[in-house]
């Protein structure tokens, strides 16, 4: 890219410049426009640009395998609704989202106020939570396939050694525990990032409140309902919905532990739309299902979003 | 220390009921932490010992809890059976370009959102980051409708160029806030000086925001180093296909084995704990401004 020269002309310029209202001098706005090309560019070709076409490709019944390629209207939607498949994987992701944000808030939310007390070894502490987060999902989907391995795996041997289970538990080889196992794993991966993210929180609620409520008398606990949660109620919600926008996508674990199985148990929404788009081929159909999740995810973030407000409201009036 | 300090003074001076309490506290809190940390490096350290055991320890009743007599036949398997090496420079390559180009995009965005007063500049950076929230699933196949147009399927390029999307909402969002702390008067100073827009930011801003740079650079580098799904879609063969792939595909026809598994793992595991250990403090902060902020 070409320098693009933004130096005043002429002794005189530079006293002008704060007489100018800032905004409307063309040559800014166009190097700032020429700054933010790339970018912009590069999120309207990879990332609006699919949104749109999917659009369109979910209104047609286009199918790379049979060369069918013509307009539909809804019904790819009509199909969608009557589809056994796609409620059985809608529910599997509602209550994976739902189970696996609630745990990882409020176990986040623990680690979070232990790592809050300054102790001997606290960075050392914080290191290791990282180590989860920063795993690639397909290997973290490996090692709990060792850990929660039907027969020689190190969790069925404690809990049989702690008497908590008779027999070796079949984890996610059975219909009745597989989706159990990748919530666990994927709590196990994210519930230390969300602790990590309510720290930062914890910690810029100003330290003088925990001397005035000492001072005051308050119990811990009083101190932690009516002082740091409803302060920390903010950042709290919006990574929980952050968190669930993001569980709401869940593919890699269960396409790599189960591949949905073991009788669709573990299908979720983004694993049955990649089977479609990539097994079926059927691009028009898979779209629908895309956009169908796509639909959801903005119903979830409009509705926690004036959740929040209320909340706000609520705590500021 | 003040905690402790104070803690000494309460045993000698109150009955002896809260001092066991106090006790009994303190222990309850370090059971905590040690749980944290066995949380948190548990699974690893566990992966890492099967990695080191004979298949028939692994098959044993009950597990060995140390690999001793330890094997690396499972890390040769993974190097001259699988050539796992394959994936591991595939993974380099994209991973490292996708980072260069997001830094160098991404820095060039956010001068130019944070060192100019343009209008709107904030809904522009509201934008960017609601592009990032969209579901990679709804997005997959027109991308692979469209690499597949242009003759990118089953390249490197197709995946760097979806990962630098993925990667550029977070990059110009944290080197936004850089940039905005930083005093004007260093821009004004240098544009008298005669310096352009580009100079400035790359001899006075960049320099400034190292830490900023390394933290996004890291970021986006560890995100497209683990991205799984876009990588199976549009690669094909073990000489384009990444990390996350290969070890996906490590299976064989009738038992799991789970020790190369273990070995792979490790390998590719490694440089990122050691990467993200040595840089802690700045990932950190660069996920809290990525997330809380919001």
């Amino acid at each position: 890219m070409q320098p693009i020269p933004t130096v005043a002309e002429g002794p005189g310029a530079p006293s002008l410049r704060p007489a100018r209202p800032p905004g409307l001098d063309t040559r800014t706005l166009r190097t700032v426009g020429l700054l933010l090309l790339p970018t912009i560019g590069t999120l309207a070709v990879v990332s609006l640009y699919p949104v749109f076409r999917g659009i369109t490709l979910s209104l047609r019944n286009t199918t790379l395998s049979s060369q069918t390629d013509s307009f539909i209207g809804l019904q790819n939607f009509q199909t969608l609704l009557g589809d056994a498949q796609f409620w059985n994987a809608w529910r599997n992701t509602i209550e994976f989202t739902a189970v696996s944000t609630l745990l990882e808030t409020v176990l986040g939310l623990g680690m979070a106020l232990v790592l809050f007390e300054t102790f001997r070894g606290r960075g050392v502490v914080r290191a290791s939570m990282l180590v989860p987060w920063a795993i690639p999902t397909v290997v973290t989907s490996k090692m709990f396939g060792w850990l929660f391995d039907g027969q020689n795996g190190i969790i069925n041997y404690l809990l049989k050694g702690s008497h908590l289970i008779q027999a070796n538990v079949n984890w996610y080889g059975s219909t009745q525990h597989a989706l159990q196992t990748i919530v666990i794993a994927d709590v196990w991966k994210t519930t230390p990032f969300m602790a990590l993210l309510l720290l930062a929180g914890l910690q810029s609620i100003s330290g003088t409140l925990n001397e005035a409520a000492r001072v005051d008398g308050a119990s811990p606990f009083q101190y932690f309902w009516r002082i740091r949660l409803p302060l920390l109620m903010p950042t709290l919600l919006i990574a929980a919905l952050l968190r669930a926008l993001d569980a709401f996508r869940i593919f890699d674990l269960p396409y790599v532990l189960t591949g949905g199985g073991p009788a669709d148990s573990t299908e979720t929404l983004s694993t049955l739309t990649y089977k479609h788009l990539f097994s079926g081929l059927q691009f028009g159909f898979g779209s629908a299902l895309a956009m169908a999740m796509f639909l959801t995810e903005l119903l979830i973030a409009i509705g926690f979003g004036v959740f929040l407000l209320r909340r706000l409201r609520a705590s500021g009036g | 220390m003040a905690e402790i300090a104070r803690s000494h003074q309460q045993v000698a001076t109150r009955p002896r009921q809260r001092s066991l309490r106090r006790v009994a506290t303190r222990l309850l809190f370090y059971l905590a932490v040690a749980g944290i940390v066995v949380w948190s490096i548990g699974p690893f350290l566990w992966q890492l010992n099967a990695s080191l055991q004979p298949d028939r320890y692994l098959a044993a009743s009950p597990p060995h809890f140390l690999p001793v007599p330890g094997t690396i036949q499972h890390y040769y398997n993974v190097f001259f059976v699988k050539q796992f090496e394959l994936y591991i420079i595939n993974s380099l390559i994209v991973a490292g370009i996708t980072t260069l180009f997001c830094l160098t995009f991404g820095s060039l965005a956010a001068y130019g959102l944070a060192r100019f007063n343009v209008q709107g500049r904030f809904g522009i950076l509201g934008v960017i980051l609601a592009i990032s929230m969209f579901p990679q699933i709804a997005i997959v196949a027109p991308l692979y409708l469209l690499m597949s147009g242009i003759g990118f399927l089953n390249t490197y390029q197709s995946l760097i160029i979806v990962y630098l999307a993925l990667g550029l909402p977070l990059v110009v969002w944290v080197l936004f806030g850089y940039f905005r702390e930083l005093p004007r008067e260093l821009d004004e100073a240098a544009k008298i000086d005669g310096a352009g827009a580009i100079r400035i930011l790359w001899s006075i801003l960049l320099p400034i925001s190292l830490p900023g740079l390394v933290t996004t650079g890291l970021l986006s580098f560890i995100a497209s180093w683990n991205e799984f799904m876009f990588a199976l879609a549009f690669t094909s063969d073990i000489h384009h296909q990444t990390i996350p792939v290969g070890v996906a595909n490590f299976t064989q026809l009738y038992s799991v084995p789970w020790g190369d598994i273990a070995a792979a793992s490790m390998v590719v595991t490694i440089p990122l704990v050691a990467l993200v250990l040595v840089f802690q403090r700045r990932i950190i902060s660069g996920l809290t401004q990525g997330a809380v902020k919001e």
